[in-house]
């Protein structure tokens, strides 16, 4: 099967797993630095970084946050970036083709690895900021932002619900990048150009002047899970977040799929 | 008529204002080994990647074993083995994960064999010792014969190579060639393409000649032999003489003056019927003395130069 020999080939690769492992550092690292510098002066930092000496529980949130503007986008962009073109550059792109995988099924199975890598490493910082939030700080109930306090195992699944956020979150770029894949034999302009795009998004967003197109930018409800920290949950954000990012995957994969169906495989 | 394994009417593919292939009428009997030559740039791997389906033509229609491509595309390809353009595989996997993945591209791959399938096409190329390196460290001949290897992944009727024996040393071009011949000898069409004629005339029976786009010629080689043009070379220490008698018989003799005072006449003989000793004869009965006289075929490289207007690279 095509979509077992792309996961296989994608996730035994050097460079996916030490993507996966520098993500994997992310909350080893905040843990680390908040535990060395416990000294205490709250106030200061990103949002819930002075939480995290009451409650363990906040690292793989905090790593989380603080992985989405730069280091998710960045590892999806170069995973995304590479799907087509990296096949191209290698030459196995006019092998496959020929085999036959047939175009549009080639596309879709590049797709669903490049959606598994976005699920990857999204669960990698959070496992790996579960662990490490549990050996270095104590596990207590969590206070939500709407007062209430729920158990450590009931913040777990809000922790897979925000995951499975995160991951909505990148499927819209994931879908940008392959579409820029199909149009280039050379993998690395691919890669930079997604992560840039990745970049200017979150700049527009940033801007007041561009408020009319604000909530048309496919990152523009990355950071917007805090419902899912509210008792009972709302489920608005993920809906609105999973329209937009709906939207970006049929634009930019139908983009994709045009282009790929009729280009001349020439590399 | 023969079944055809290819068939292109009026394949034309333009890049542009560039004519790469231009008006191509292709006709590869089934079960032949049919050399596909003609010098670089001529127009040869886009012709091949249109009959793959990689490369869409600008015209024109390909039918390969009796269906209709690129629509047919689905039901063509796992029939038919391919090495395009040199061999191409994932640096980071070993020869075999290579094989494996590129068997899995097929859906109609059987699953329970692929394996078996990968070790015994390894195994035809004299590969399974560097089976498990990585495709990263295979020479150039080795990357070639992964790439055969890949193109024997599954019994077919049909094998499209590409300049098989590029980057392959004396020992390795030899290899491939029985390959080849083994894989004709089991029944399938092989369609090879190449720069090196010695290459073709070694292998083919049939070919077809590319020049700048176009086909200049196809049919068997000895169709082609049969095509070029025989010429009479008279040695005579007479030219003026000999000039005038061959002139007598039609003929319109070009003349080299030899170091040695006597000359070589050339003419060429349009028509075959016409015999060296009438020439012979003729000469003699006007007294012409001779020295030499004989008849010489043009080479087959001769004729492809002709035809092409190139010299090919004949150093197999």
């Amino acid at each position: 099967m095509l979509l077992a020999s792309e996961l296989g080939t994608l996730f035994r690769r050097v460079r996916t797993i030490a993507m996966l492992g520098a993500l994997a550092l992310v909350p080893i690292l905040i843990a680390v630095a908040v535990k060395v510098t416990t000294a205490g002066d709250s106030g200061r930092g990103p949002a819930f970084l002075d939480q995290i000496t009451q409650n363990g529980l906040f690292v793989a949130f905090t790593a989380l946050v603080v992985s989405i503007p730069l280091f998710l986008p960045m590892t999806v962009g170069v995973v995304a970036g590479d799907t087509i073109a990296g096949e191209a550059s290698h030459g196995t792109l006019r092998y496959l083709l020929v085999a036959p995988s047939g175009r549009l099924r080639l596309l879709a199975v590049k797709y669903a690895g490049a959606a598994a890598f976005c699920l990857a490493a999204t669960s990698v910082v959070v496992v790996s900021g579960v662990i490490v939030g549990a050996l270095l700080f104590p596990v207590r109930d969590v206070t939500l932002l709407s007062g209430d306090t729920i158990g450590p195992g009931d913040f777990a699944i809000r922790c897979v619900l925000l995951a499975g956020y995160v991951v909505l979150s990148l499927l819209g770029l994931s879908a940008i990048g392959l579409f820029i894949s199909t149009l280039t034999s050379v993998p690395v302009g691919a890669m930079a150009a997604t992560i840039v795009l990745s970049a200017v998004s979150q700049i527009l967003d940033n801007l007041p002047q561009l408020e009319a197109i604000q909530p048309y930018l496919f990152s523009h409800l990355w950071l917007g899970f805090g419902d899912l920290l509210r008792q009972p949950i709302s489920w608005d954000s993920y809906g609105q977040n999973a329209l937009l990012q709906l939207g970006y995957v049929t634009v930019f994969g139908g983009a994709a799929v045009w282009r790929f169906l009729t280009k001349d495989v020439l590399s | 008529m023969p079944q055809l394994a290819i068939e292109t009417h009026g394949l034309t593919k333009r890049f542009g204002a560039q004519l790469a292939v231009d008006g191509l009428d292709l006709a590869v009997p089934a079960g032949t080994v049919f050399g596909f030559l003609g010098p670089n740039g001529s127009g040869k791997t886009t012709t091949i990647r249109m009959l793959l389906g990689l490369a869409s033509s600008t015209d024109g229609e390909i039918r390969m074993l009796e269906e209709a491509m690129p629509s047919a595309i689905e039901s063509v390809l796992p029939r038919v083995g391919a090495l395009v353009e040199g061999p191409a595989f994932y640096p980071f996997l070993s020869g075999r994960a290579n094989l494996l993945r590129l068997d899995a591209a097929d859906r109609r791959s059987p699953l329970g064999t692929r394996r078996a399938r990968v070790d015994a096409a390894l195994e035809r190329v004299g590969l399974t010792a560097a089976a498990r390196k990585r495709a990263h460290a295979y020479s150039l001949g080795m990357k070639q014969r992964l790439g055969l290897a890949n193109a024997l992944l599954a019994p077919r009727d049909l094998l499209i190579l590409d300049e098989p024996t590029n980057g392959l040393d004396p020992q390795g071009t030899r290899e491939v060639r029985a390959i080849i011949r083994s894989v004709a000898d089991e029944g399938a069409t092989v369609f090879v393409s190449s720069h090196l004629l010695s290459e073709i005339e070694q292998l083919c029976s049939h070919v077809a000649v590319m020049s700048r786009g176009r086909l200049v010629a196809q049919g068997t080689l000895q169709e082609l032999r049969a095509q070029s043009i025989r010429r009479l070379v008279v040695l005579s220490p007479d030219p003026d003489a000999a000039r005038r008698v061959l002139a007598g018989l039609g003929l319109a003799p070009s003349v080299r003056v030899c170091p040695d005072g006597g000359a070589e006449l050339t003419a060429e003989l349009p028509d075959p019927t016409m015999l060296a000793e009438n020439a012979t004869r003729a000469l003699v009965e006007a007294g012409v003395r001779v020295r030499g006289i004989a008849v010489a075929g043009e080479t087959l490289e001769e004729r492809f130069v002709a035809l092409t207007g190139e010299g090919f690279d004949v150093a197999g």
